[in-house]
């Protein structure tokens, strides 16, 4: 496959001319592109090709095989339903941004080496960043910028692991990197900065509510998911994930739980959800990898749709937080359908996506016998289902009237959100289709008895007691710390607090040579000063009287 | 009707909904308990009514953990980076 085109050098070029156009021409060309893009990536052959040799380095631009097609199909899918929820958006410099960041996302899972992995991924975050900030406000430009810092950082720690990997293997070949390498620990850590592993996570939840309405469908969707993607080519089976993933999902799930912010709240399961998706990686069988990808899979889809329904209120009622919202099902009744859709499928209830994949992964767990992995992702479903299924319908959809009338979204927005509502639906009553894509073949069924009931059982009793603690779960006009305290709040007062001691140690010091200097120029002043004894004017009286003392004295001298 | 109609005909009904509901989870405890366990993994898997179990305290703690968290540690005014 040597004649292949890169599906990325589509988009990158399909962006440059997204910048070229304008009005209606415009709007066809955003859909005509990821349509275009998405065929490609359906046709594309397995296989490699644009191998080349840098500086002894061999490098691979396009590797297709079954794990990075589960990827660039789904991202490919959600490329053209972001694009179609963002049509009626009047932003080029966001139109672009988010293409050639899907673009750069598929380059990534297409990298068969390090290097163009590296360069790929440096280029999601410079073009990502754009989506928070063209909410041109300075609450979004804030967060860009710690956006920024935190991956630039990340991304550093990857290189570094990197060039230790290269010079230890004599290889930037992508595959499993073996656990000796010099790099494994840098390199797995630059990757769990962007799969938001707790410490590392606070970039996500700080950055994405405040990106735009349209971008954060793209956020949402690829940073995360790119790096499950290296994390399962690079680091499958590595125990610690294990660990980290369990850590992860609840710590989302409870954070979750204390937002206000809808799309914050939506964020924290991201990280929740992701959280499902690392452990898999750890427990690295076959049916826990084929749970983690299709997981990822059905992730992206209702994870956007639960954005986009989200979006579509901050569009329509211009507000975020709960406590600001209520009442909104009679207005926008076709959103908040569709974005129950999204909650049903993220909560794992039969008949929908996330039933189908997440409980993979349980199964994965239960096959090896991990009881406490098991009970604790059974444990985060229920705050899944707690949070988005019954928290944000009740304090936002339902609930108070707020007496906000919003009109019903953009049919644009409504299409993408129907489009991705059908998919959760279609994969929930059709698993085949997205098992049959997974990178081995899966032995799984969702649909026993034993498993519908437990399930049914776990979501609607902890609805229950949802019901009975009504009083106590509405959000509250708080924020909550997480662990960007450190770099918001500490980190400057403590650099506050080393300015002023240099400062104060600066003065004290010019203070104290200034002194010197004065007493210096003061005691100059005495002896050299026009009133100075050095420079006091002689009368030339005594000047004769001296001389003559003088040759008296020699003239003695003499004579003696 | 409208959509929206509809969905505030199921809102002011909001009690016959809740009725056929309780309704629904005692049918589930009762299938759960009378149709033997399909699993083994785990002992819990043979208890019947266990997932309604777990899923109600479950819920209990989470709410709680979360709830302490809050008001002991994380909670903080709106403005508190703004300064």
């Amino acid at each position: 496959m040597t004649d292949v085109l890169h599906p990325s050098l589509l988009l990158f070029f399909g962006a440059a001319v997204v910048a070229l156009l304008r009005g209606r021409l415009q709007q066809a060309w955003m859909l005509l592109l990821p349509a275009g893009v998405l065929a490609m990536v359906f046709s594309l052959p397995l296989g490699s090709a644009g191998a080349m040799n840098l500086f002894g380095m061999e490098l691979l631009i396009l590797r297709v095989d079954t794990l990075s097609m589960v990827f660039a199909t789904v991202f490919a899918i959600i490329t053209l339903i972001g694009a179609l929820y963002a049509l009626h958006v009047r932003d080029t410099t966001q139109h672009v941004a988010a293409l050639t960041y899907a673009g750069a996302a598929l380059g990534v899972v297409f990298a068969g080496d390090l290097i163009t992995l590296y360069v790929f991924w440096e280029l999601m975050v410079f073009s990502s960043v754009w989506l928070i900030w063209c909410r041109r406000n300075p609450v979004s430009m804030a967060a860009g910028f710690r956006y920024l810092i935190i991956h630039a950082l990340g991304g550093v720690v990857l290189l570094g692991g990197i060039i230790l990997h290269f010079l230890d293997v004599g290889s930037v070949a992508f595959d499993a990197i073996a656990s000796d390498s010099a790099g494994y620990y840098l390199i797995l850590i630059g990757f769990m900065v962007n799969a938001a592993v707790p410490p590392l996570h606070a970039w996500l939840t700080d950055a994405y509510p405040e990106a735009t309405v349209t971008g954060a469908i793209f956020l949402s969707a690829l940073t995360t998911k790119t790096a499950i993607y290296t994390l399962i080519r690079g680091f499958p089976g590595a125990e610690l994930l294990v660990g980290f993933g369990l850590v992860m999902a609840l710590y989302g799930v409870i954070y979750a739980f204390l937002a206000n912010d809808i799309r914050r709240l939506l964020a924290y399961h991201i990280i929740s959800q992701v959280g499902y998706m690392v452990t898999g990686i750890g427990l690295g069988t076959i049916m826990a990898l084929n749970g983690t990808a299709s997981h990822a899979f059905t992730h992206i889809l209702y994870k956007a749709l639960l954005f986009m329904g989200a979006g579509a209120v901050i569009h329509m009622t211009g507000r975020a937080k709960m406590t600001e919202l209520g009442g909104l099902y009679r207005y926008m009744p076709i959103t908040f359908l569709l974005y129950m859709i999204g909650g049903l499928s993220i909560s794992a209830f039969p008949l929908t996506s996330g039933f189908v994949s997440k409980t993979m992964i349980l199964e994965a767990a239960a096959l090896d016998q991990r009881a406490i992995v098991w009970l604790l992702l059974a444990l985060v479903s229920v705050g899944t289902f707690l949070s988005t299924v019954l928290k944000i319908p009740w304090f936002a959809f339902l609930g108070q009237d707020s007496g906000l009338r919003p009109k019903e979204a953009p049919w644009n927005m409504l299409l993408a959100m129907g489009i991705a509502a059908f998919l959760c639906i279609y994969i929930g009553i059709f698993p085949g289709w997205l098992y049959s894509l997974m990178p081995a073949p899966v032995d799984y069924n969702a649909y026993t008895v034993g498993h519908v009931l437990w399930e049914l059982q776990l979501l609607l009793f902890a609805g229950v007691g949802f019901f009975l603690l009504l009083k106590y779960v509405g959000g509250k006009p708080k924020i909550s710390l997480d662990t960007d305290w450190l770099y918001r709040w500490l980190l400057p007062k403590v650099a506050l607090s080393a300015e002023r001691l240099v400062d104060s140690l600066w003065s004290r010091m010019l203070g104290g040579l200034m002194r010197r200097l004065t007493w210096l120029v003061t005691t100059l002043i005495q002896h050299h000063g026009p009133q100075g004894i050095l420079a006091r004017t002689w009368p030339t009286g005594s000047m004769v009287l001296w001389v003559a003392v003088m040759l008296a004295a020699s003239l003695l001298v003499y004579y003696l | 009707m409208t959509l929206g109609k509809w969905l505030e005909v199921l809102v002011n009904n909001g009690v016959v909904l809740r009725r056929i509901m309780y309704v629904f989870l005692a049918g589930l405890v009762i299938a759960d308990l009378l149709i033997p366990s399909s699993y083994d993994r785990f002992p819990w898997e043979s208890w019947g009514g266990f997932g309604a179990a777990y899923g109600f305290l479950g819920c209990l703690l989470l709410i709680g953990i979360a709830k302490a968290l809050g008001h002991w540690l994380v909670y903080r005014s709106e403005d508190y980076y703004d300064d």
